[in-house]
């Protein structure tokens, strides 16, 4: 099963090599990991996405615990949380295909944040899933370059039921 | 009790004014300071480019004793060997590169039996990092996965504070090897030396007390048991446990077993004792692991080489596992009752609360099954069994000696006949099985406990790799012995390849091309003597006994096809085991 977890961690290079470090080593998988300052000094927020049955990811908990530079560990997929994931995506358009990318991009509530003669860069946000949608939409045209981000998540503060 | 704190705009001041009283000094004063406030007598090193300002104030300050090794590999081992016989943690101090390089299998080694290791390697000047200077090598980068943390001090104001972590985070909590890469410029450079009063790590703080809900319902838990078998690991002996886990077994009326690493926890001429279990463990206590009703594991992590098959491993009985490690408690085998805290700690606390159990019958089945499986050997007239050898040093030491091994058959063979007695006096590579670890290693438990006898029992291949560190003991007079059990084979990979390979013994065979063992330990100025049978056996160990001056090696040749039985063949169960038919 997928898991979101997300970390406090020291803000050092270190931090990073360990973490990634001690995942490989352990055969661990990462689908994702993007990481960033917090809002404490000196401290970054890490999101993990990963995989494996419970006993693995009961592992990976623990050991991420061991980590030094691990101030906290949150495994987000226990509750409701919040998550996202940035991409820029050069795509190749003659003036012809212009306005069908646009109006792909509108649909997706994307953003067209560059322009050039034979193409566009789209920025969108959203899920995974909605940010696979819209790249399966470009790719027909022509995909120059694609940039993701990772997964970033945090916790729903009201975690009681909407209804 | 109320502890008031000044408002912080006084407690600035006092630091402001104690700061200014400070005084300044270099990044290399600053690191002898450092070690002598930790309480460090004895350093392993080996000197070089990146540390030569260091070594000149070594030199000039007497506070620290340091031990010139022949091979940084060996001032590992030897700081290892010191922090298992002591329980303080071992110091090594070596040079940036090569030097650094050589100290990773030690490394390795103790960060698998979660021994406490402070290695400080020299580093080139922080501008020339990253440019493949001369001795250059990223060994934060390389020894990553080996350490339980690690440090570059980028600043010398950071220097003191970053060694005072490192100790905190090696001997604290599971232990393990801590490196700090030390820049030459970082050691040349001034500073006020102001270290902080408290160590300040957010991320590190392990659990010492068992939560009390999970101690009573182990109580509950212990007493309904039947069958009890309690497995105790090296976590105990890290610990300081020996007391409570002897308090433990008696209150229970429960059979013991230890690992590799947790021999000498439990003395094995009580008649609780199983001895070891696992692959090359006793029958009976393979059997009692197998049948038993609950299985209270005490510091130990479910290593393969005690439990082979884990879907067949001790089957019928319920788990229950104290350790300080959170992620030792189901790794590899699912546990119904996990304590996570101290070892010490906890079990001073259960044992409040435990009473003896029902086993009385358990007892008497056990009992049966030592006379039935009793551990065994064939001695043949003329010739050196190798078990033989480790018997009579037993007597001859009456199981008080410090004996640290090397890995191989003598490995198993001083595990089951030697009687430990004692905690910290039993040194072996359980966990990552490092050939060329018990030279050193006897070294260092020596210079750490010079009043106890520390004996090397090594086997002919492993000895070679090392043997070189006879030059330390000698250059220190350091009279530590070492008994080589010689048998002209690899002989655990020997043993195998007879059994599993049809006696094709690839690359295992060292004679006729092994030196004169006696002539090379003579030549180093170490006593030695050639042993061939039991009478020469006697008259030696009496010499090597006496001797209190210089190292000591004693060649025993002895029978070269012997086998270590029982075996569980890797990955096997009880119902594979080998009795031998010797």
């Amino acid at each position: 099963m997928k898991h979101t977890i997300s970390l406090l961690v020291e803000n050092s290079v270190g931090s990073l090599l360990r973490i990634a470090g001690m995942f490989s080593g352990r055969g661990f998988n990462i689908d994702s990991i993007s990481v960033g300052a917090s809002e404490e000094k000196g401290m970054s927020r890490m999101t993990i996405v990963t995989q494996g049955d419970d006993e693995i990811i009961e592992q990976i908990n623990k050991q991420l615990h061991k980590c030094i530079n691990v101030i906290k560990v949150f495994d987000l997929t226990q509750e409701a949380f919040v998550h996202r994931e940035l991409a820029l995506i050069k795509v190749k358009a003659t003036q012809a295909e212009r306005l069908e990318i646009m109006q792909i991009v509108e649909v997706f509530r994307a953003k067209i944040i560059d322009i050039c003669p034979s193409g566009l860069t789209v920025e969108t946000t959203g899920t995974e899933d909605k940010i696979n949608a819209i790249i399966s939409m470009l790719r027909p045209f022509g995909l120059k370059e694609v940039s993701r981000t990772g997964r970033i998540a945090v916790k729903r503060d009201f975690q009681g039921s909407v209804n | 009790m109320f502890v008031t704190t000044a408002p912080t705009a006084e407690k600035n001041r006092i630091n402001k004014a104690e700061r200014t009283a400070a005084p300044v000094l270099t990044g290399a004063e600053i690191f002898i300071e450092s070690l002598v406030k930790e309480g460090v007598d004895t350093i392993f090193g080996y000197p070089g480019g990146a540390l030569i300002g260091l070594y000149d104030y070594l030199y000039k300050n007497n506070q620290l004793r340091h031990l010139l090794v022949t091979h940084e590999q060996g001032g590992a081992h030897a700081a290892d060997g010191y922090a298992r016989a002591t329980g303080k943690p071992g110091v090594v101090l070596v040079t940036s590169g090569p030097g650094a390089t050589n100290t990773v299998t030690g490394i390795a080694t103790a960060f698998m039996d979660s021994i406490p290791l402070l290695v400080f390697t020299g580093q080139v000047p922080s501008n020339m990092i990253g440019n493949d200077a001369f001795q250059e090598a990223d060994i934060l980068g390389i020894t990553r996965p080996i350490t339980k943390h690690s440090f570059l001090v980028r600043d010398v104001a950071d220097l003191a504070d970053t060694i005072h972590k490192a100790f905190h985070i090696a001997v604290t909590g599971r232990p393990g090897p801590v490196l700090v890469d030390l820049p030459k410029d970082m050691l040349a450079a001034k500073t006020t030396y102001f270290p902080s009063k408290n160590i300040d790590l957010p991320g590190y703080k392990p659990t010492v007390k068992g939560s009390f809900r999970q101690v009573r319902n182990a109580a509950g838990l212990l007493q309904s048991a039947k069958k009890p078998v309690i497995y105790v690991g090296g976590g105990a002996i890290l610990s300081n446990a020996a007391k409570e886990v002897t308090e433990f077994a008696r209150k229970l009326n429960a059979p013991v077993t230890t690992t590799l690493l947790g021999l000498g926890i439990f003395p094995e001429t009580d008649d609780l004792s199983l001895g070891m279990l696992g692959m090359h463990g006793t029958w009976y206590a393979n059997k009692a692991v197998d049948d038993c009703d609950l299985l209270i594991a005490i510091g130990a992590r479910f290593d393969d080489r005690v439990t082979g098959n884990l879907k067949k491993f001790s089957p019928h009985s319920k788990k229950m596992q104290i350790d300080i490690d959170p992620s030792c408690i189901g790794k590899n085998v699912p546990v119904d009752l996990p304590i996570v805290g101290d070892i010490k700690t906890v079990l001073a606390e259960l044992n409040t609360c435990v009473e003896s159990c029902d086993s009385s019958e358990w007892l008497q089945e056990i009992a049966q099954w030592k006379i039935e499986h009793p551990l065994r050997y064939r001695e043949i007239e003329g010739s050196l069994k190798p078990q033989q050898v480790i018997e009579a040093l037993s007597k001859a030491t009456k199981g008080n000696a410090i004996i640290a091994s090397d890995v191989g058959q003598h490995q198993m063979w001083v595990a089951q006949w030697y009687q430990f007695t004692q905690p910290r006096s039993h040194l072996s590579s359980g966990g990552l099985g490092t050939m060329g670890f018990g030279v050193p290693a006897a070294l260092g438990a020596q210079v750490g406990k010079p009043d106890r006898t520390v004996i090397g029992i090594v086997g002919d291949g492993g000895f070679q790799m090392t043997s070189m560190e006879i030059a330390t003991a000698v250059r220190y007079n350091i009279p530590v012995k070492y008994v080589i059990l010689n048998n002209g084979y690899l002989g655990m990979v020997r043993q195998w390849q007879q059994i599993f390979f049809d006696k094709r013994y690839s690359n295992t065979h060292l004679n006729p091309t092994n030196p004169d063992f006696k002539k090379l330990a003579e030549s180093y100025g170490a006593f030695s003597l050639r042993v061939k049978n039991i009478e020469e056996l006697h008259d030696a160990f009496d010499k090597m006994l006496a001797i209190d001056d210089r190292p000591v090696v004693l060649d025993v040749w002895v029978s070269p096809e012997e086998n270590v039985f029982p075996m569980i063949p890797a990955n096997g169960s009880f119902a594979d085991i080998l009795e031998g038919n010797e």
